[in-house]
Order: C-alpha cells, then structure tokens, then sequence
C-alpha cells in the first residue's frame, strides 16, 4: 500500500480520497437517473482502463475487445441461466475464455509480426467471427439472445441479483481496482518494457526486452479486465445478444474513453468517460425536447471530433497541466 | 561500472549474409579479445552495420558463427544476445521519443535491476558519466542529435554490457565533442574493462581509440591491423581512404 501512494503529492491523494468519498455516497446523494448515468461513466472508465493497457500503454491496437467482453459475458450469463452456477464462479470461466481468446488473437498477431492497422484487423476479425458463431449456438440463445430474469427488488449478492445500487457499488469497486492494478502495473518493469514497446520494439528488443512475452501479457491482462466487464454489463443488463455483445460498436465505444481522455494516462479513461457520458447524456435530452430524431448521434459525432482536433493528446494531459497536476506522462 | 560489466571476448568465423540473393557479407572472420577495442571500417555499403545486425541479433547468419566468450549467440533473439552481455547503439539513433532520458535509460537498466527504483539509480549513475544529468527529465524526442547519440550509449551501458557494439556514434558531433566522447569510452574501457566494437567514419576517432582496425568492403575483409598499419596499407587507400587524409 505504502509503495502504491509513494511519491505521490498530498494534494492529489486529497483530491482523490475526496472524489473516492462522493462516488461512495452517491447512491445516497443521487436520484435513479444521476445514480443509471454514473453507473454508466464507471463502467466506461473501468473498460477503458483495459483498453488501455493494450494501446495507452504496450502500443498495441485493439479493435475487437468486445470480443473479450462478450466472451465473459455469455460464458457467466449461460452458466448462470443452464445450471444455476452464480456469477463469482463463473467469472473465472469467464475470464479463462478471454484469456484464451486474447492468447490466440495476439499469438498469431505478435509472433507473425503483425503491425498497426493489420492487427487492428486481426482483432476485428476474431470479434465477427466470434459474433456469427454465438448467433448460431442455440446453447447461446443464437441470434434470438440469451435472457436472465430480471430480479430488481431482492439482493443477492451471491448471484449477483439486485437493483441499481448493487451494480454501482460492484462496477466501483472494479473500476478503483483497474485503477489501482494500472498504477502498479506502470510503476513496475513489465509497464516501463511495455512504454518501450510502444515507443520502439526493435530498440526495446536491443536492451533485453522480451517483446513477444510483454506483448502477450498486455493482452491477456487487458482482456481478463475486459471479460470481467462483461460479467458485470450481462447481469446488469439480464440480456446478452451477439448482434451488440460482439459487435463493432460496442468495440469502438471501449476504446473511446482513453482516446478522448488521455492515451496512456491513468486518469484518461475517467475522464474521458465523464465527458463522453455527459455530452451523450445531454444530446440525447436535447434531441428529445427538439423532437429531431437522430440528432444526438450528429452532435456526438461532432463534439468527438472537436475533442480530437483540439486536445489529440486528449483532454486530461490538458486539463492536468490546468489544475497544476502535472501526472508525468511516462 | 559494476564488478560484473568484465570485457568479452567475440570471435567471428565465416560470417555471411544473403539478402534475396544480394551478398551483404562473405566469410568474414575476425576476433576482439577481451578488453580491447577495435573498429570496424569501410567505405558505405560494405557491410559494417549488417555484420553488427548479425552480432546482435537483428538478423540470423546464412553462414558462419558469432560467439562470445566460447559460447555461440549467432541464431539468439537480440533480446537473448542483450541478456549474453552484448550492449548495442543504432546507427541512426532510436531513443523513445515520448520517455524522459532517464526513463530510456532506466528501461535498459531493468534488465539486470528489475526493481524500478534500483534502475533509476543506475540510470542515474550512467546519465552522469555522459553529461546528461541536467537534462534527464527532458523527452527524448527534444534532445539534439549528439545528446540523442549519448543517450543511444547511455541506454546501451544501462544493460552491462560486457561488449559494446558502437555504431557511428561520432557521426554528427562537434570535433571537441568527439574528444569528449572518445575521453568517455577510453575511461569506460580502461575502469570496467569491457570489449568495444566500433563501427565509424570519423578516423580521428578510430585513430584515439582503436588498437585494431578491421577493414570490409563490398561485404569481404580487405585488411585487419593496427591503425597505422591501416594507413600505409595500399588496397584500404584504394577503395576507401583515397581521397580522405588520415588525421
């Protein structure tokens, strides 16, 4: 623990003991609608984080972790739905899937040395065929989807089974954790060989960087962080189908956050998130009182593109250098 | 240094290189013994960098063996030749961009320090024997070109290297820079014994620091000597110091 806060300045760990104190009494403070909308930040914040890890930090672009996800989701959904088992055991399944499944997409990315955009397509690719499969495994629920019942009034943490509060306070803990896991994970050889990477594999290589191995564990970490994700996204939700749950949007919108708050920054994901799920939030309301249909998508798309032509590096390294908290971008 | 950074020895036999057909480099064989430094000269295109390639491990031998010590490293990952004891700089330099320069250097510390504040400190240690001390929380990206070819030897150094193979590090530097540089490496080699292989153009270095010189052109060993040697040997003057004066 003492490693963990070492070095950094009072005045952030005030700041974040004090934010850390409202995200806990929210629930408290917060209606149904503000609790829906932070539910939605923390859990954008939370895959982003594991995105991150993969792109912020090892360089490596992934545009299929739905496919992680997914993977969790219906493997803890499906044990849960055929044979009662509760979503603590079946997160381990869950996560051996995605673990497996990231193993296979970076083996075949990495040891064939596939860069860039093409790995990019690799994962994209291992995420549709993974989405036509599921729409065909009637054990899934094929294309039809597979349906929990919705139990919001009982809470059974056992089983996962609860209303709102319940999800908030597990999608914060996990959020916290991925936080957590990250600034270790930084402040540790593996992440400074992963910065290396990212800045140049061959010259890593020369100064005794296992490149394949460090490749290998970032996308097995980001996809295991991923899968528990889904986990949570299938019992929060009580639906899972593969249309969205392996889908190319549900990709692009992980990677969103990191991008538009701060590519390999800690804070990033966060703050991309808030931002991103408050423009949402407020486009959608405007839309409405409009009557314009479609609107909230044109002015999201917008607001996004403003975001990245202004502030590239994204909106934290800015706002950090504006608050006086410079986080040292490493 | 540290007791452990002790001079290897490198023995090249019969090294070549075939690019899709292109012969890059044809039997060449020459040996550095522990401690020593050699240069490795020739006019562009000889070769030089892809025989470097080979040590390291950049590229797999078609023929012929590198060891090191007795040991064979030819075939290792450069990541495999780096844990041998083979320490390497890029003739055009590679440092990471967006890293501070102790952070470059810290990277390649971690290889025998894993705990980070441990390879700081070694970093630390290094940036200050090359003058980089004052700017070490600089990106890397901002340094200019003769800091950036100190940082590609700092970062080199980090792993402790019990040869290091220097390519064109004087290229770009100022001749009092060059003094400064070649003061450097004669004091690392003197107090650490480590075996140096450099590759260079600048004769004035190769001249202060070499005991031997090894000379390939079109991909074959032409000469191997002391410097002096070198500069009286008529096929050198031929195809590569012809129109150069020997400083």
């Amino acid at each position: 623990m003492s490693r963990l806060i070492n070095g950094v300045p009072p005045r952030i760990l005030a700041m974040l003991a004090v934010l850390l104190a409202l995200l806990i009494a929210a629930p408290a403070l917060l209606g149904g609608y503000g609790l829906s909308v932070l539910i939605l930040v923390l859990y954008f914040a939370y895959v982003g984080q594991a995105w991150n890890i993969m792109m912020g930090f090892a360089g490596q672009l992934s545009l299929g972790h739905a496919l992680y996800a997914g993977l969790g989701g219906y493997a803890a959904a499906g044990l849960y739905f055929h044979y009662g088992i509760g979503p603590w055991a079946g997160v381990f399944v869950a996560v051996a899937a995605a673990v497996i499944a990231g193993g296979i997409v970076g083996y075949l990315g990495f040891r064939f040395s596939l860069a860039g955009v093409y790995f990019a397509l690799l994962t994209i690719a291992f995420a549709e065929f993974t989405r036509i499969g599921f729409d065909n495994w009637p054990w899934a629920g094929g294309s039809g989807g597979l349906f929990l019942k919705i139990e919001r009034n009982v809470v059974d943490i056992a089983n996962l089974r609860g209303g709102p509060v319940l999800f908030y306070y597990m999608i914060l803990i996990l959020a916290v954790g991925a936080f957590v896991l990250c600034r270790a994970l930084l402040e540790s050889k593996l992440g400074r060989y992963w910065l290396a990477i990212r800045e140049d594999a061959e010259a890593a290589q020369a100064v005794g960087v296992p490149v394949l191995r460090c490749k290998m564990l970032a996308v097995t970490i980001s996809a295991a962080l991923t899968a528990v994700a889904g986990v949570w996204n299938a019992f929060y939700y009580n639906n899972l189908f593969p249309e969205t749950a392996f889908g190319i949007s549900r990709s692009i919108e992980i990677t969103l956050s990191p991008i538009i708050g701060g590519l390999g920054t800690l804070f990033g994901p966060f703050v991309g998130a808030v931002v991103l799920t408050g423009l949402g939030e407020i486009f959608t309301d405007l839309s409405d009182w409009l009557h314009i249909a479609g609107m909230k998508q044109i002015f999201y798309g917008l607001a996004l593109l403003v975001i990245v032509m202004y502030r590239p590096a994204g909106i934290w390294p800015w706002l950090a250098r504006r608050l006086g908290l410079e986080e040292r971008k490493s | 240094m540290s007791p452990r950074a002790v001079g290897a020895r490198l023995e090249i036999a019969g090294l070549g290189k075939n690019f899709r057909g292109l012969r890059a480099v044809h039997d060449v064989s020459f040996t550095v013994p522990a401690g020593a430094i050699h240069a490795l000269i020739g006019p562009n295109g000889a070769g030089k960098t892809t025989i470097f390639n080979m040590v390291a491990g950049v590229y797999a031998p078609s023929a012929g063996t590198v060891t090191l010590d007795g040991r064979e490293i030819s075939g290792l990952r450069p990541d495999q030749i780096c844990d041998a004891g083979v320490g390497r700089t890029f003739q055009i330099v590679r440092p990471f961009k967006g890293l501070s320069v102790l952070e470059n250097v810290t990277v390649g510390a971690l290889h025998r320090h894993p705990h980070l504040p441990d390879a700081r400190a070694k970093a630390e240690a290094i940036l200050g024997g090359l003058g980089l001390h004052d700017r070490r929380h600089h990106l890397a990206e901002s340094l200019t070109l003769p800091d950036r070819k100190r940082l590609e030897v700092a970062r080199a150094l980090a792993t402790e290297p019990k040869l290091l193979l220097l390519d064109e590090v004087m290229a770009g530097l100022r001749p009092t820079e060059i003094d400064v540089m070649v003061a450097f490496l004669r004091e690392l080699n003197a107090q650490s014994g480590i075996t140096i292989l450099l590759i260079e153009h600048v004769m004035r270095a190769v001249m202060a620091l070499a005991a031997e010189v090894v000379v390939v052109s079109y991909g074959e060993k032409i000469a191997e000597g002391t410097p002096n040697e070198i500069a009286r040997n008529q096929s050198v003057l031929d195809v590569y110091l012809g129109e150069e004066e020997v400083a």
